[in-house]
């Protein structure tokens, strides 16, 4: 089974759940995909077995065969491409390696070359396998970190706890599109509540089941649960502001390593996901 | 000779555009016959890599200098290639940046920004 953990922005504690719940499983790979800046790897402390480098291929111009037509300048979405001094000019920092150029060049003259974008460290913490994406800085797109990340999941864990990106772009949908179940965590604000409803929008688009944990939560009035009610969401989690849980997650602990409460917290919330997907299928079948 | 400057609109009295890459329009001015025109910037509105197309545009114009508040490293990267001179305007006004141009009082852009073409995500 694979459950993402997406969130709108950035802090809301995707890669907190994350950490838990891939702690309390009895055995999960853990896969960061938030690859420009990973974190998970801070609490899980995984002993790295395997580095893999992520390349993508790039267009080499042959400027003996290019005649100037122009044809891949025009046709670069990207804008990856100029046409300066009578050669054409590789931008590879905008360059999405689509492959366009190539295909529209009438005189063959735009090869492929690899370039390394950045890469996944493969290791072990107890239980937990982990894999975490690393994107080089200054690279125009982390896609095909994710894509390498997720590639034969499936097969390889019985339970994948991916940490997806912030934000609900081209990468977060990566992430999640093969998924069994999305957990959306969301803060008891307005703006976290406004984040809340994009990456909501996006989990209905892909019609794959979800559920929501409302982290940080504090007494007061919380709209991101208001917001769940008024849609009908089904609220698997709920955690509560600490500032004791601040303080450990700042130290890098893993909190139901250290609190019963919290680890039985984080394995109901499993349970009635592993209970929903379950329901689902049969439902469905 | 041929000078370039972004602006904000295609009239006369308008203001130099504070972006070189997504500036709607360009100033095209013959220093020579005082003559000017306005090319549209298609790159205005481009997803990413606009400051690369408008180099190009910029290029394609064949002018000798562009008059600029900023410039990026991969338009810069094109525009100086092709030997054409980057000046820094100094002031809001096109016509009053076009005079010190002439009276040499421009200095050179020294500082190329590093772009922001990898803070959007598409």
């Amino acid at each position: 089974m694979k459950i993402a953990l997406l969130s709108g922005k950035g802090g809301t504690g995707k890669t907190f759940v994350s950490v838990n719940m891939a702690f309390v499983a009895e055995k999960a790979m853990y896969i960061d995909c938030d690859v420009e800046e990973p974190n998970g790897h801070l609490f899980l402390n995984p002993q790295i077995e395997a580095v893999e480098e992520v390349k993508v291929a790039m267009p080499k111009i042959d400027h003996e065969k290019c005649t100037g037509c122009r044809k891949c300048v025009e046709f670069c979405r990207f804008n990856a491409l100029a046409y300066v001094n009578n050669a054409v000019k590789v931008f590879e920092d905008v360059c999405h390696s689509c492959g366009g150029c190539m295909l529209v060049c009438p005189e063959n003259a735009i090869v492929e070359k690899d370039k390394t974008i950045g890469k996944i460290e493969k290791g072990r913490s107890g239980e937990v396998s982990v894999k975490t994406g690393i994107l080089n800085m200054g690279e125009a797109s982390g896609v095909p970190i994710v894509k390498q990340l997720i590639e034969n999941v499936s097969i390889e864990e019985e339970l994948s706890i991916i940490d997806a990106p912030p934000g609900s772009a081209c990468i977060v949908m990566e992430a999640i599109k093969d998924v069994d179940y999305c957990v959306l965590v969301a803060e008891p604000t307005i703006f976290g509540t406004q984040n809340l409803s994009m990456v909501h929008e996006l989990v209905k688009l892909f019609d794959i089941p979800y559920g929501v944990v409302l982290n940080k939560c504090l007494d007061d009035e919380n709209p991101a649960e208001k917001y769940c009610e008024e849609n009908e969401i089904h609220v698997i989690g709920k955690v509560m502001y600490s500032h004791d849980l601040a303080l450990l997650s700042s130290q890098g602990e893993i909190v139901s390593r250290v609190d019963s409460s919290y680890y039985a917290k984080f394995k109901t919330m499993l349970e009635r996901i592993f209970e929903e997907v379950h329901h689902g299928t049969t439902s469905r079948a | 000779m041929k000078i370039v400057i972004p602006v904000d609109a295609n009239i006369k009295e308008t203001d130099v555009c504070m972006s070189f890459g997504r500036a709607p329009y360009y100033m095209l001015y013959n220093t020579e016959d005082s003559s000017y025109e306005f090319i549209k910037n298609t790159a205005a509105t481009s997803p990413g890599g606009a400051g690369i197309q408008a180099a190009q545009t910029v290029v394609d114009l064949k002018v000798d200098a562009l008059l600029t508040p900023r410039c990026g490293q991969n338009a810069a990267d094109i525009i100086l290639g092709a030997n054409i001179k980057v000046y820094k305007t100094l002031h809001p006004s096109v016509q009053y940046n076009i005079k010190e141009f002439l009276d040499n009082k421009l200095n050179p852009l020294s500082e190329i920004h590093s772009g922001y073409h990898n803070h959007g995500n598409y």
